[in-house]
């Protein structure tokens, strides 16, 4: 077997692994659902996110160990993640041949060669890690996850290519088709990926991807390499011509780019490609292209860019009501130093309510997680716990189901809160419209309810005042009324006698009403029909938040009760009330 | 063995204990920061910190009411009749002024401490020795803007003291002992670092959610944070302020009361001269002597009695044998 073809089962292998663990992020209790799958094996691979976190918390939360490996695996062999395990580097590359593959070998060589413009990806590195190096001291923030590629194409799979697949097939995998508010910028960003191979194969890899850069720094003692042998080459650069990292094992060979495609060695018709100890027979370049003044502006700029991004109060005064984190989600500054922005919580969420932000937490937060209500099948359940459980660099806190709901040892500190719901007066039905509705409070979950009712009795606009003509058993026969028969007959209706006494309308005709029990009223007298309403308020001592009342309201436009992030548990300086 | 291959050795054996060492180093960094169950829930362990006791024991329990036009005579009359400037503050003596400097307004609108009052007392202060006069407040409006257009600014520094600003950094979190609210709180404790002294001087005002804004209701300008949701629970609020400040002295200017729309006011008809100023050790005597200003008893304004349940002074001034002397 050639060495090219194990490359390329280890690669469709990874991606077919990357393609599963979104799939079977769903909740149910079928195999290819959540049954234990390491779903987060190839976030936690990734090293960029384990020294980013372990910059900007000081910690290597839980899973997030595994980048050693990657680490290690690094050191020892050289960029062999880019070429081998990377599920995004395989897409580029199949891309990549796609579009070259008829092409002339000048074409290919050509577009193979080495670009100054490779050095851009250890800059964004730079900008990044320096960020996160701050987040200790309160000035910095995690930026990588807009970049990593992991995280990247963790969320392109999850949020957009899952969701339009399972539409074309059925669908299949989420019995209701999932939404994702801000899949579109996502979708866009991942196309675009995938289309610059056209331009430049490996576009990505060579100039973006900033753990391909980390790589390429860890690589630099790599014991076995690439290089050239002494003897056979005639010149004939047929290695350049699938040399997916550009780095240019014809000539002095740079070690830092070098993706371990291996095409090269098979590419070679001269046995004057080798893969092992010796140095590379026309030199090799070990360090990064750097210039000096690109690496301290990238550095300067990733150390000023949380503070100048946090100018706006974003995080402070400024915060913004309804960016509502899951449940468990830290204080926003510890949040931001964490969140990867890969999707896990938005793929695994059982009710489809996590979603990926826009600017709502500023461009730090874009694509970080946030609850939108009117999506998804019912508010964020108050017995559930899957988000907290999946995120892989603990952005929300794993809550047990005692803390999420305040019992247990948990009783004291009460359950989690994202948010509180606020009724809007002037939409809400039975408040401004005097319609019976109150499902926000029947859904209310929580125990006491959150919401409860006032009742009150309201005339009815054009029954207020009705005179009594003759009195039948239970029945008023009124003078000159001309109303909608039955309009009155739904038990929230009532006839209200001059004496103060209120009787329940059982039915009426145009010119009757009939009562539930026999009235004590004369003729002459005048009397009102009144609507019984129940208008829901909210009790802030117990509503954690959870937005089923926003999602249930029949006010479907802007809902008439709506969870905003006052009284969030995670932040202190969010409070509302006593 | 060719040369070059013994290089290639020396060098592959190089490279090695290079990628060995990096080995180690990201091994043993990992394997020190790593954190297999996260984050915690927010410990919020309140601080067991309190604020010194300011009170000067030599000096007794004290209190005496000065009555006139003139605040700055009656000022002088009443801190001779309650023994003397020098009874609270003796040489060396570090001094904290706390007044109300809550808004940017001008002092004939009253709705803040006068400036005149500030001048003399931080003066008296500077003349019995005081090596330090230091004026603070937290105010609710833009704090220089407060300062200046009070006029408290430029009176404190004429005497000789120095304005100290609300600055963040200032600010510590601190719990009150048994208290419900100022737990974990946000507290102006920055300029009483190294005082000896502390001394309330608030005006007498009308308060539109508590009944009244005197000598207990003034320490709230030591609170931060977003202390306006306490409102909620007013009384309690004012009576753990009590609890958390215990002062050298307090003194309460009723030579002008604001008598309606506190405790901003903005109208010389919400003011009335009333011709009294109230200085005593005891805050909560002061203020339940100070309520008649307003027209009212101690039983309207539930914060005396609660302040009074928890020993924090007496409401029944009168116990204390107030000093009354004209001005």
């Amino acid at each position: 077997m050639k060495i090219r073809t194990a490359r390329r089962a280890s690669q469709i292998f990874f991606v077919a692994l990357l393609v599963w663990f979104c799939v079977v992020s769903t909740l149910g209790d079928r195999f290819w659902q959540l049954r234990g799958w390491p779903v987060n094996w190839l976030l936690d691979l990734d090293p960029l996110a384990g020294l980013a976190t372990l910059l900007s918390t000081r910690t290597l939360y839980s899973g997030l160990l595994w980048g050693l490996a990657t680490v290690g695996l690094t050191i020892l062999l050289g960029r062999v993640f880019c070429g081998w395990l990377c599920p995004f580097g395989a897409m580029h590359q199949f891309v990549g041949w796609l579009g070259r593959r008829r092409r002339k070998m000048k074409e290919r060589v050509e577009a193979n060669r080495y670009r100054p413009a490779q050095r851009i990806k250890y800059y964004i590195l730079a900008a990044f890690l320096a960020a996160a190096a701050l987040a200790p001291f309160g000035a910095g923030t995690l930026l990588i996850g807009l970049l990593d590629p992991l995280p990247l194409v963790y969320r392109s799979i999850s949020l957009v290519v899952v969701p339009l697949a399972d539409r074309l097939a059925g669908p299949v995998i989420s019995p209701i088709p999932r939404f994702y508010e801000g899949a579109g910028l996502i979708a866009v960003v991942f196309g675009t990926a995938l289309a610059l191979n056209l331009w430049v194969p490996r576009f990505y890899c060579r100039f973006v991807c900033p753990l391909g850069a980390l790589l390429g720094v860890l690589g630099r003692f790599a014991l076995r390499r690439i290089g050239r042998t002494g003897e056979g080459c005639t010149g004939c650069l047929k290695c350049e011509r699938n040399c997916e990292g550009a780095c240019r094992p014809t000539g002095r060979i740079r070690i830092s780019e070098c993706v371990m495609c291996v095409n090269c060695l098979d590419d070679c018709a001269h046995g004057a490609i080798a893969y092992g100890t010796r140095p590379s027979a026309e030199g090799e370049t070990l360090s990064p292209d750097l210039r000096r003044r690109g690496f301290i502006l990238s550095t300067a700029a990733g150390l000023v860019a949380a503070p100048a991004l946090r100018l706006g109060a974003s995080t402070g005064p400024n915060w913004d009501p309804d960016l509502i984190r899951p449940p468990g989600s830290l204080a926003e500054e510890e949040f931001l130093a964490r969140c990867i922005k890969c999707g896990q919580c938005m793929r695994v969420c059982p009710t489809n309510v996590i979603h990926p932000a826009g600017l709502e937490s500023g461009l730090e937060g874009l694509w970080t997680p946030r609850l939108n209500f009117r999506i998804g099948t019912s508010g964020c359940q108050h017995t559930c716990i899957a988000c907290g459980h999946l995120c892989p660099t603990a952005a929300i806190r794993p809550l047990s189901l005692d803390e999420r709901r305040g019992s247990g040892s948990f009783a004291a500190r009460g359950p989690v809160r994202v948010g509180t719901a606020f009724v809007d007066r002037g939409r809400c039905l039975p408040w401004a419209m005097d319609k019976p509705c109150i499902v926000c409070q029947e859904n209310c979950p929580v125990s006491p309810k959150a919401i409860f009712t006032r009742e009150v009795f309201t005339p009815v606009r054009g029954a207020a005042s009705l005179t009594v003509a003759r009195i039948e058993h239970r029945r008023f026969v009124l003078a000159g009324a001309a109303m909608g028969s039955e309009r009155f007959g739904t038990g929230d209706y009532y006839a209200l006698l001059p004496d103060g006494t209120r009787l329940r309308i059982a039915a009426n005709g145009p010119d009757w009403i009939e009562t539930d029990r026999a009235p004590a009223a004369a003729p002459g007298a005048t009397l009102a029909v009144l609507i019984r309403l129940q208008q829901p308020v909210v009790d802030p001592r117990h509503c954690i938040g959870c937005g089923v009342c926003e999602h249930e309201c029949p006010v479907l436009g802007r809902r008439a009760i709506r969870v905003s992030a006052e009284n969030e548990s995670r932040e202190p300086h969010h409070r509302m009330v006593l | 063995m060719p040369a070059d291959d013994r290089l290639s050795r020396r060098e592959f054996l190089g490279r090695a204990v290079k990628a060995g060492a990096s080995l180690a180093v990201a091994g043993a960094v990992g394997w020190a920061a790593w954190d297999p169950a996260g984050p915690g829930p927010s410990e919020s362990g309140p601080q067991a910190t309190a604020l010194p006791d300011f009170s000067v024991s030599t000096a007794g329990p004290r209190m005496s009411i000065a009555r006139g036009a003139d605040r700055v005579r009656n000022l002088q009359a009443a801190l001779r009749a309650a023994g003397g400037i020098e009874r609270f503050v003796r040489r060396g003596d570090r001094v904290v002024l706390k007044v109300n400097a809550a808004f940017a307004s001008p002092p004939m609108l009253s709705a803040t401490t006068h400036p005149d009052i500030v001048h003399e007392l931080a003066r008296l202060c500077v003349a019995a020795g005081a090596a330090s006069v230091v004026v603070t407040d937290n105010p609710i409006n833009d704090p220089a803007s407060s300062f200046a257009l009070t006029g408290i600014g430029e009176a404190a520094r004429r005497a000789g003291a120095e304005v100290v600003l609300p600055e963040e950094r200032l600010f510590r979190p601190l719990t009150v002992k048994d208290a419900t609210l100022i737990r974990n709180w946000p507290v102006l404790v920055g300029p009483l670092a190294g005082a000896t002294r502390l001394i309330g001087v608030a005006p007498v005002k009308d308060h539109h959610r508590s009944g009244a804004s005197m000598s207990m209701k003034n320490w709230y300008g030591l609170l931060g944070g977003r202390r306006n949701i306490f409102h909620q629970d007013i009384q309690t609020i004012i009576t753990e302020l009590a609890a958390m400040v215990t002062p050298t002295l307090v003194v309460l200017d009723g030579t002008t009361t604001m008598m309606t729309n506190g405790p901003t006011g903005g109208s010389l008809a919400d003011l009335k001269e009333t011709g009294t100023l109230i200085v005593g050790t005891d805050q909560v005597a002061v203020d339940a002597c100070g309520a008649a200003l307003l027209g009212k008893t101690p039983s309207d304004l539930p914060f005396i009695a609660k302040a009074a349940a928890l020993g924090i002074g007496t409401a029944d001034y009168r116990s204390l044998a107030p000093v009354e002397v004209s001005a």
